[in-house]
């Protein structure tokens, strides 16, 4: 046992220990491009270079998150050269040691820097090279880095693969959302997220003096500005968002893509994901929508990585291609603990559905015209997601999202017949008119999950923000899209679309107004069909695949079977012979050292001999209860062995009673024979007589006095009256009236033509009692005859003194 | 000489060994503690201080388990799996050839003789028996104690969704027999330490020991995906049985595991009794 942990937490350690260490990290400085457009001196860019054991290697740009650095992605880095990489980790512009002020991944700037990596990279003799100038390397990051890797890799086609997660598409939609079709962009001003995501980048240092744009560049600091003042997007500022936008130059993309979305994310929605998605259209793209996001989720970066390593490894190395599949995260949330968020299961489809799924199921929605209340000032606003609060918003999980009395209309499915998976963008027609002419309706639609109980549940705390231009009493009807969303609702829940005046994350309306909202008839609900779990192996080939195992297990059993040959039994065939039997303990302790003798049939046998002498081994050895180093012992001429069938013929008591404490000696007696297998009578009434326990025979064996024990044992080893019995000191315990009725017992059990085999330390016991004794000492035999022979010539002598003769030193055997 | 009427097939048969372990104190107060464990339950919700905590429609299991029967069969299902059934599974299966060691029972019965394999066979069947019967009793008391204490709500699943009485037995069923089938890790490690030693407490402690370090080590996240080569890994699986549909994928392999794992143990100990030395 102690070994097999050992060999499990050894192997654990050969596992756990990386096959090829990469080399330490080296830090570079590498010129950039130039700081500004008044200022043409380069950049310098803080970064490391992680080389692997074997170079040259094709080389990995990791560009960090907002508000990070090159430590931020310091342990993938090393990850990767483990891998086999180069791997180039660099500190953006405007942030940490590099130099420059942020631009938000500007072709002129932040990607201009990249293109001076890729020239870096070119040069150096550990990355391969594909021709002169343009080395193999992938470009990956997430959020501001993953823009950054699909900017770099439409403006420069050096770049071979891309990884690409959590990022914006269209810096304006994502950060001024409109989700009403056919409504005028921009929509309404993400605020919560905007500020936090600008505050990250201004770097603020304790006892540095506190400014107003930190390492911003003046023009994204004076768009933020503007932005934040007035919560809508100037021309000049939406000029300078597009061209930080990836979907302006996606269909310049021809290497390989994986985009990653997070499905907890309210900052850059899976919504922008596919507007890359669909922009990408000129290079191989797996999209993947994984639990995690800006707002938390659950954690799925190993498998993400793992994912990320096949993608770079087909593209770059020549591995195994991987299917451009799509995949997405099922987030089951836990049954044990409605904090936790559970287990992820992957679904898999052949192709990219886009936002709507591959089917959408149309279900009626129930529910009266209902008016709302914008409030004026925009509160009190609902809480749906809680920005930067990473896993804090999920574990707060169904308690957000909760509708402010008043503020939210909602229409209601039926009950749910079967279970749904709702896999992105439902769409629904929502009609809405205003006590007063407006201008700036906004509204906030989004999909929710209606338990058995009435409790809702709003999925992944988002939202779909509408801005509508123009309102007022006439209704206007128009497209909404709800959230994109990965959901499960069961069978007998229902859906709700709500429709809200005011949220927490947004620049809400601040004029007061009370608003008509319908919606419906119907909501079309998205679904998409693929396969859910481990691709490779269906849950039915484990069970199936375990019962072969067992069965394999089951064979190799059968086939270890201990295996006897018993030689042909040699005439005339003694009760009992021991032929130099030899047996040796562990540890060196020789018990029986070379026995020899026979036993006669039809007699009373004594078997003599001091503590240590090898009495009971042997009797052991007879039994098949321990195996002998060699020779054997015979029994009706059949060598015995565990569970030689000859044994049925064989009765014992070997070294003191044994019962079920639990049991009445009846019981034990009646269960012991039904166990051994023998069909014949057991006379259990002779041989409870033999005891005679009178009545306490129907007590519990847990009551009994040894000596009553000891009787019982006697006749258990008596029950079928077995044609040989073997009695381990049966005297002891006994008073002498039941020794002289003992005595006689077994001289009548001999006289019909049985053997009696009894050890004992009471010699006149043995001299009463027995024609023929063996006397053992230190392992081997030293007489084996009858009493008459051994005290012949010893006038006088008693078995005693004869005996004591014998086990005394240096004599030998005598015969 | 005389023929004795031996027939191998007839020596210690799954029924004379269950004649002989089911009048066992201990077997009582396996049975007993089953039944006592719905009753307390039902005796602090309903007798004790009202506090927020059991039963008080949290989105978990626990929050749920006053809904109805088989809510609170679940809880139940849940609450002695980690360690009530463990322990008594591991009883079963490590005292049983340990305990004829101790009671000098077993040199009798090998002597008898019953074949060793033939032995363990039986204590395997009966073993898994008794502990098959502790999971059968412990799911009809709490199902009775449920249905009388919080009336007969079908099963409403903390992920969402309320079942049909049909679907509810149906998984319950899936829930209790997987629960089973998981029994059979300590069972295993028990059987095996029950061949080798002859010390009962020493069998069943040592299964429990293991049982419980595999819990640490499963807790470690420094192990990574390592954790799911573990025995234990996919204990809680079975939660995969309240969703709609039934997701199989976990508890498949688990189950696989749990059967593997209690194969090879057996194979084992088997291999270990084949040849050993009977001393006690």
């Amino acid at each position: 046992m102690r070994a097999f942990i050992g060999a499990l937490v050894l192997g654990l350690f050969v596992a756990l220990a990386p096959t090829t260490a990469a080399q330490a990290a080296q830090s570079l400085i590498i010129e950039g491009a130039a700081t500004s457009a008044d200022d043409p001196t380069p950049v310098l860019l803080d970064a490391d270079l992680y080389l692997p054991q074997q170079t040259p290697a094709p080389a990995i740009v990791l560009a960090h998150g907002f508000g990070g650095s090159k430590q931020s992605v310091a342990e993938d880095a090393q990850w990767w050269a483990d891998q086999g990489y180069a791997v180039l980790a660099y500190t953006a512009r405007g942030f940490g040691e590099s130099t420059g002020t942020i631009s938000m991944n500007s072709p002129q700037f932040e990607v201009a820097d990249a293109q001076r990596i890729l020239d870096d990279l070119a040069g150096r003799p550990e990355v391969v090279i594909d021709s002169s100038g343009d080395p193999r390397a992938a470009v990956a990051g997430g959020s501001y880095g993953g823009a950054l890797a699909l900017l770099l890799a439409g403006y420069d086609d050096r770049v071979d693969a891309v990884a690409s997660d959590i990022t914006w598409a269209d810096l304006e939609s994502a950060l001024l959302p409109q989700f009403g079709v056919g409504e005028p962009t921009p929509g309404v001003y993400k605020s919560l997220w905007t500020s936090f995501f600008f505050a990250s980048g201004l770097g603020f240092t304790p006892g540095a003096p506190v400014t107003e744009c930190g390492r911003f560049s003046p023009d994204w600091c004076a768009a933020y500005l503007d932005v934040a003042t007035k919560g809508t997007v100037s021309p000049d500022v939406a000029q300078l968002m597009r061209a930080s936008s990836p979907v302006t130059v996606a269909d310049q993309i021809t290497a390989p893509v994986m985009l990653g979305g997070g499905e907890a994310d309210s900052l850059f929605p899976l919504s922008q994901t596919n507007l890359n998605a669909e922009a990408i259209t000129s290079a191989p793209l797996k999209v993947v929508w994984h639990a995690g996001g800006h707002d938390g989720g659950v954690n799925e970066n190993e498998r993400l990585r793992d994912l990320t390593a096949a993608w770079f490894d087909a593209h770059l190395r020549g591995g195994p291609a991987v299917a451009n599949t799509f995949e997405v995260s099922l987030t089951t949330g836990s049954a044990l603990n409605s904090r936790d968020a559970g287990s992820v299961e992957v679904l898999t489809a052949q192709t990219y559905p886009g936002l709507f799924g591959d089917a959408q199921t149309d279900l009626a929605l129930a529910g009266p015209p209902q008016q709302v209340l914008a409030p004026a000032g925009g509160e009190p606003a609902a809480i749906t997601a809680l920005p930067g609060a990473g896993g804090l918003g999920a574990l707060a999980g169904d308690r957000l999202g909760v509708p402010v009395p008043g503020q939210t209309a909602a229409f209601i499915t039926e009950p749910l017949p079967t279970g749904q998976r709702i896999i992105g963008s439902s769409r629904v027609q929502i009609t809405v008119s205003a006590d007063r002419p407006l201008t700036d309706a906004i509204l906030y639609a989004a999909l929710r999950v209606v338990g058995a109980d009435g409790r809702q549940t709003l999925p992944q705390g988002l939202v779909s923000p509408i801005r509508i231009g123009q309102l007022g009493p006439d209704p206007v009807t128009l497209d909404v899209i709800l959230p994109t969303i990965v959901a499960q609702a069961a069978a007998g829940e229902r859906l709700a679309v709500t429709v809200s005046t005011t949220d927490f994350g947004f620049r809400n309306a601040t004029e007061p107004a009370v608003y008509t909202v319908q919606a419906g008839p119907t909501v079309a609900v998205p679904s998409v069909t693929g396969a859910v779990g481990s691709v490779s192996m269906p849950a039915w080939l484990w069970p199936v695949g375990a019962l072969v195992v067992t069965l394999l297990i089951w064979a190799a059993i059968a086939l270890l079977r201990p295996r006897y040959h018993d030689p042909v039994s040699p005439e005339p065939v003694a009760p009992l012979a021991v032929s130099n039997l030899v047996k040796e303990f562990r540890g060196g302790l020789r018990a029986v050292n070379d026995a020899s003798f026979d036993i006669p049939a039809g007699t009373v046998v004594g078997l003599l001999g001091p503590n240590g002498a090898g009495k009971t081994t042997t009797m052991r050895v007879a039994m098949g209860l321990i195996a002998p180093t060699s020779g054997d012992v015979r029994i009706f001429g059949e060598v015995t062995h565990p569970g030689s069938a000859v044994l049925s013929r064989v009765g014992c008591f070997v070294e003191g009673p044994g019962f079920l404490p639990h049991l009445s000696g009846r019981r034990n007696l009646d269960l012991f024979w039904r166990a051994s297998g023998r069909t014949g009578d057991p006379q259990l009434g002779e041989v409870l007589e033999i005891a005679g326990l009178g009545s306490a025979v129907d007590r519990r064996v847990r009551t009994y006095s040894q000596g009553m024990r000891q009787r019982l044992g006697i006749a258990q080893a008596m029950l079928g009256m077995p044609d040989l019995l073997v009695l381990d000191e049966p005297m002891n315990g006994l008073d002498p009236p039941q020794i002289r009725e003992m005595r006689d017992v077994l001289k009548a059990y001999a006289a019909a033509g049985r053997t009696v085999i009894v050890s004992s330390h009471l010699l006149s016991e043995v001299e009463q009692t027995c024609s023929h004794v063996v006397v053992m000492n230190r392992g081997t035999v030293v007489y084996s005859g009858t009493v008459e022979h051994l005290l012949a010539g010893r006038s006088g002598l008693r078995l005693e003194d004869v005996f004591l003769e014998l086990v005394g030193e240096g004599h030998g055997v005598e015969r | 000489m005389t023929e004795t009427g031996y027939r191998v097939h007839r020596t210690l048969t799954v029924r004379v060994e269950l004649a002989r372990q089911l009048r066992r104190r201990r077997t009582w107060i396996a049975l007993g503690l089953v039944i006592a464990l719905p009753l307390i339950v039902v005796a602090a919700v309903k007798l004790g201080p009202q506090q927020r905590g059991f039963g008080d429609g949290d989105l978990d299991l626990v929050g749920l388990a006053t809904a109805g029967p088989w809510n609170f069969t679940l809880t139940m299902l849940l609450f002695s799996s980690g360690f009530l059934l463990t322990i008594l599974a591991a009883m079963f299966l490590g005292d049983a050839v340990a305990s004829e060691a101790s009671w000098s029972t077993l040199r009798y019965l090998l002597a008898a003789p019953v074949p060793r394999r033939r032995l363990l066979r039986a204590k395997v069947i009966v073993g898994l028996i008794l502990t098959l019967l502790t999971l059968l009793v412990l799911v009809v008391a709490s199902l009775l104690i449920g249905w009388i204490a919080f009336g007969g709500s079908a099963l409403t699943s903390p992920l969402g969704g309320t079942f049909s009485t049909a679907d509810s037995w149906l998984r319950l069923g899936v829930v209790a027999g997987y629960i089973g089938l998981m029994l059979l890790i300590p069972a295993g490690i028990a059987f095996l330490a029950s061949v080798l030693t002859d010390v009962p407490l020493g069998a069943v402690g040592a299964a429990v020991v293991l049982v419980i370090v595999l819990n640490i080590v499963e807790a470690l996240e420094a192990l990574g995906d390592l954790r799911q080569l573990l025995p234990g890994h996919y204990t809680d699986a079975w939660t995969a049985a309240l969703v709609d549909p039934i997701s199989w994928n976990d508890m498949a392999i688990g189950g696989a595991y749990a059967v593997v794992f209690f194969a090879i143990m057996v194979a084992a100990a088997t291999l270990r009794f084949d040849r050993k030395d009977i001393t006690s």
